[in-house]
């Protein structure tokens, strides 16, 4: 039994307070017992806390649907176009990207049509930049919820990114309104987009995330970022394929997971046998990041209220 | 009864000073620099640039108890919320708290300008908490607590200040966790609002919640709090009955020695300076419908305003969450060569009902735009023994009745 450090001065003394009946228990004790079981106990500590708490992400899900669906209704609000401009955005620079990359400078495209090849990579590439992008800032635009509120922070760059996932499924009707146009048919191989998509929202969190924490302690990121993406937009073949590089270069691109992801994207567009091998060791990557950055966000977090 | 919050050895130490939001760079040349630093010994700075927010906290709160946290600005009673609310985390120390928290540190958490008042009850339930489908339940009974029912679907950046607020705590109003962690959110809002919103609180108490509630508001926590807690700088001085409390904080006022009983706000503005002010009567004030004579009060208090050739001085009263009572302006006077001038104030009647006030002294430019030159402020209590039922207004103020016997054939008069 612990002893209060203080002796308690006096009992409620009002009417006002009419407590709880409650059956009294015998200790402190470290773990619920069978009271706690129906209420909930909270220990607060200085020491760090290192674990994911998954359970704790997942009592607070909520938070989770309604910051993605604040983010998408917001982001259109007060725009003549609205939601067009998810069309527009990628179709302009398909255009531009196969006016400027495929018939001027003769970018070879494995012998597709050069609109859709660079359809295909623009198509996750946008999503990743998008949800990067909204993710590292979604904490520092949060300061309001952070300071004055508890619950996962790593709701936020998630639920950014999840945000950005709309726009990518408006993206991809428009690419089943021009693939027939430039005679790519439908099939089954196009169910792989599903997965694909998958791979690219993982991908987009943890860097989101790990940029998002470190955003809000070093607000250098937030100069620093555009600047990587754009050096890292050339690492990956978005505008050209893999057999563009020299073979012994290759091994460059297959340590970028996009690299592998987007020529997934390809081969579901253009009925080819998957490259699974690749797509292994963009799945593995990933992984190994997105929970990297889980775990550092989380050491980060318990700090931001005071830093932000 | 083994208490639903107990906090054990609580501390937290913030670092202050422009480190915080220190750069890569900055940390970058900060790593470098510590050997070198280590070899000139001359890391005492590093001590200075902290300070505990809480040293060595101890308290307990029991089932249905509604706990009031109160202290001058700076000791520590936000963060105490801060850290039982798990939004930072505490330097050393434990609390154990038994049930389901939610806390309320500011109306309106989240709330999105562009979305309408429905979109914002979701948007702002969630986040405090509420699962879709208790909101979806509720949500008929937030709108009509709020009174906003014909602007439900207008973005709330075109509401007005008021309906906003309403909004706001109505969602919050409808939490319905066993402990609630409450910080000065009643300070917001028209006095009617403010009085469904104490009311929704005890109404919450009396079925059972626990509320640990942060205020300047004396009488909020005599009326609302089962038992108060007096900290400062960090630890607690006091502890108990609302009255107890309410006693403590008034002598550490008073305790405080003259130069440092009045607040001066120069050091955000600094084309001015109240140098000294002094209120008379000290101490305590009786209520002038209650005291034998006529007792206004009078302020001394002189300026140091090197800046401006012409000023008013002003008076002001205010309540402590600042609803301004009145203001009194002085003539415009010329400020001399040595930029120093020394005003008294004499307030014959105030008319106030007994209760905490602050009273404002302070100097302005004689330009259009009234620029605030240097101001300061200091507590007023003002004693009234009679029932102060808050209906009956902010004022108190007496009248010369005539009465007249309508249909009587002479007119009955009566001063």
């Amino acid at each position: 039994m612990v002893e209060p450090a203080f002796e308690s001065v006096d009992q409620p003394d009002s009417g006002l307070a009419r407590p709880k009946p409650r059956r009294p228990r015998p200790g402190i004790r470290k773990y619920a017992d069978d009271r706690s079981r129906r209420t909930p106990v909270l220990f607060i500590g200085a020491d760090q806390r290192n674990g994911l708490e998954l359970r704790d992400l997942w009592a607070h899900r909520d938070i989770f649907y309604v910051l993605a669906w604040r983010d998408i209704k917001v982001r259109y609000k007060q725009t003549a176009l609205g939601a067009i401009w998810a069309l527009l955005q990628p179709l302009l620079t398909m255009i531009v990207f196969t006016l400027l990359f495929g018939r001027l400078a003769g970018v070879p495209s494995d012998g597709k049509p050069y609109a859709i090849f660079s359809y295909a990579g623009l198509l996750p590439w946008n999503f990743f930049v998008a949800a990067v992008t909204t993710g590292s800032n979604t904490l520092l635009n949060s300061t309001n919820l952070i300071t004055k509120i508890y619950f996962p922070r790593l709701l936020v760059p998630t639920a950014a990114v999840a945000a950005s996932l709309v726009d990518l499924a408006i993206a991809s009707l428009l690419l089943l309104v021009i693939m027939p146009i430039y005679g790519v048919g439908f099939h089954a191989r196009l169910l792989m987009f599903i997965p694909l998509v998958g791979l690219t929202a993982m991908i987009a969190s943890a860097v989101g995330i790990f940029t998002s924490a470190l955003n809000v302690k070093y607000r250098d990121i937030r100069h620093a970022l555009p600047f990587i993406l754009q050096i890292w937009m050339f690492l990956t073949p978005v505008i050209y394929p893999v057999s563009f590089l020299p073979a012994r270069w290759r091994w460059v691109l297959g340590m970028n997971p996009l690299s592998g992801i987007i020529e997934g994207f390809r081969a579901a567009i253009f009925n080819v046998p998957f490259d699974w091998n690749r797509l292994a060791v963009s799945t593995a990557i990933t992984m190994v990041l997105l929970v990297a950055s889980c775990y550092s966000f989380r050491r980060m977090e318990q700090d931001f209220a005071d830093v932000i | 009864m083994q208490p639903v919050i107990r906090v054990k050895g609580l501390s937290k130490r913030y670092r202050i000073g422009e480190r915080r939001n220190a750069s890569l760079r900055e940390t970058l040349t900060e790593t470098i620099k510590v050997p070198l630093r280590l070899l000139k010994s001359q890391n005492h700075e590093d001590n200075l640039a902290y300070i505990w927010a809480l040293r060595d906290v101890n308290f307990e709160v029991h089932a249905g108890e509604v706990l009031g946290l109160v202290g001058s600005n700076g000791a520590g009673k936000s963060t105490v919320l801060k850290v039982l609310s798990r939004i930072t985390r505490p330097t050393a120390g434990q609390a154990e708290l038994h049930g389901r928290v939610r806390s309320l540190l500011e109306v309106g958490t989240g709330f999105h300008p562009e979305l309408t008042g429905r979109e914002n009850v979701f948007l702002n339930g969630a986040i405090l908490g509420m699962r879709r489908s208790e909101i979806v339940r509720k949500f008929d009974e937030i709108v009509s607590f709020a009174e906003i029912e014909k602007f439900l679907d207008t973005p709330v950046k075109h509401y007005s200040s008021g309906m906003y607020v309403r909004l706001a705590f109505a969602v919050a109003a409808f939490l319905e966790p066993e402990i609630l962690l409450v910080d000065e959110v009643l300070a917001v809002g028209d006095a009617r609002f403010w009085q469904k919103s104490t009311d929704k609180m005890r109404e919450l108490n009396s079925r059972g919640m626990t509320i640990v509630l942060v205020t300047h508001n004396m009488w909020l926590i005599q009326t609302v709090c089962t038992r108060g807690i007096l900290l400062q700088s960090g630890h607690v001085v006091v502890e108990g009955r609302p009255q107890v409390v309410i006693e403590g904080y008034r002598r550490l006022a008073e305790t405080q020695s003259s130069t440092e009983r009045f607040t001066s706000t120069e050091d955000w503005n600094t084309k001015g300076e109240i140098r000294s002010l002094q209120l008379s009567p000290v101490g305590k004030w009786v209520s002038e419908r209650e005291a034998a004579s006529d007792s206004g009060i009078v302020l001394s208090f002189t300026a140091h305003v090197p800046t401006c050739p012409r000023v008013r001085a002003y008076v002001r009263v205010a309540t402590p969450d600042n609803f301004v009572l009145f203001t009194a302006y002085s003539d415009v006077t010329e400020v001399p060569a040595e930029h120093q001038l020394a005003f008294k104030a004499t307030i014959t009647r105030l008319m106030l009902r007994g209760g905490d006030y602050v009273i404002w002294v302070g100097v302005c430019s004689d330009r259009e735009q009234e620029e605030m030159l240097a101001q300061a402020f200091l507590p007023l209590q003002v004693r009234e023994t009679g029932g102060s039922h808050p209906e009956a207004g902010v004022f108190w103020n007496r009248a010369d009745w005539a009465v007249h016997r309508v249909g009587s054939s002479t007119p009955d008069s009566r001063p």
